[in-house]
């Protein structure tokens, strides 16, 4: 295998996963914390391919694609909340979204 | 044995550029203001990530990845911030500011732990493997992978999709308030 070794792909993924992390934690525009979801689920993503190459096995590809569809799934019902929450006029701020009614 | 270490620092070199874009368009993700540029910084995280698949063999995943974040997820999301309008997030006002200080505490020990696992098994068998065959990541392996090995994966994918296709047609439709009848018979 030309390049890096797989240690080096994981080390990415961990700093990817740990920035997703971070902007979940952070940001408050419930936007934005769909965009740092997104940079989670791409880290585990990155993950499962470097294991993919890694072991030679083909099940790690399938199950990055899963994701990718899991994530699209994600994002499809996360902006349909977020465009609920626009239309009744709320703040679009998931600290001042803490009460789970209508 | 010389081509053979002038590919290793080429692809050493793409890797470099593609993991520093990658982790830079990260950061530009979560410390930008305004979500559209938010948004178009995830479009470079996942332009570079489709060149660290396409260094790992996984020429479909690059192009799937290419496909759907770019074309369908980031376009999805830039519509909804047109239709949400520029709304900048307001300064923090209420809460204790810890909560930011314990967030990045949290986020950095999540990050240690993982490079710690990591880097105690770098050097035995994440080390250099061996030449994978030429079909490796194919649309044809791919596809083989999908329909005969992993069917039921792909079966309960597509249902899930859907799913979540009819929870967002349901929560961002009108909804309609039916007027009680009995109003009118009151009257």
């Amino acid at each position: 295998m030309l390049g890096p070794d797989t240690a080096w792909y994981l080390v990415v993924a961990a700093f990817l996963f740990g920035i997703g992390a971070l902007g979940v934690l952070i940001r408050r525009n419930p936007l934005i914390v769909l965009l740092s979801l997104e940079l989670m689920l791409n880290g585990g993503n990155l993950a499962l391919i470097a294991f993919s190459r890694h072991f030679h096995n083909g099940a790690g590809q399938i199950f990055g694609l899963t994701v990718m569809a899991v994530a699209a799934s994600e994002v499809c019902v996360g902006l349909g909340l977020v465009v609920a929450i626009n239309r009744k006029k709320l703040p679009l701020d998931v600290d001042r979204l803490s009460e789970l009614r209508g | 044995m010389i081509v053979a270490s002038a590919g290793n620092v080429v692809v050493w070199m793409v890797w470099l550029v593609a993991g520093f874009s990658c982790l830079a368009s990260g950061v530009a993700v979560i410390s930008f203001r305004n979500p559209f540029f938010s948004a178009l910084a995830l479009i470079g995280n996942l332009a570079s990530l489709a060149v660290m698949y396409l260094l790992l063999n996984a020429e479909f995943v690059a192009a799937a990845q290419v496909l759907v974040y770019a074309g369908a997820v980031v376009v999805m999301f830039l519509f909804v911030i047109a239709y949400v309008g520029p709304r900048r997030e307001e300064p923090w006002t209420g809460g204790p500011s810890w909560q930011t200080l314990g967030a990045v505490l949290a986020a950095g020990a999540l990050l240690v732990e993982i490079v710690v696992a990591i880097s105690l098994d770098a050097g035995h068998s994440l080390g250099h493997d061996g030449k994978v065959g030429p079909t490796f990541g194919s649309p044809a392996w791919i596809g083989r992978l999908f329909l005969v090995d992993h069917l039921l994966a792909f079966e309960i994918t597509s249902v899930v999709l859907l799913i979540a296709a009819v929870g967002g047609v349901i929560l961002g439709s009108h909804v309609r308030r039916v007027e009680p009848l009995t109003s009118e018979v009151a009257d």
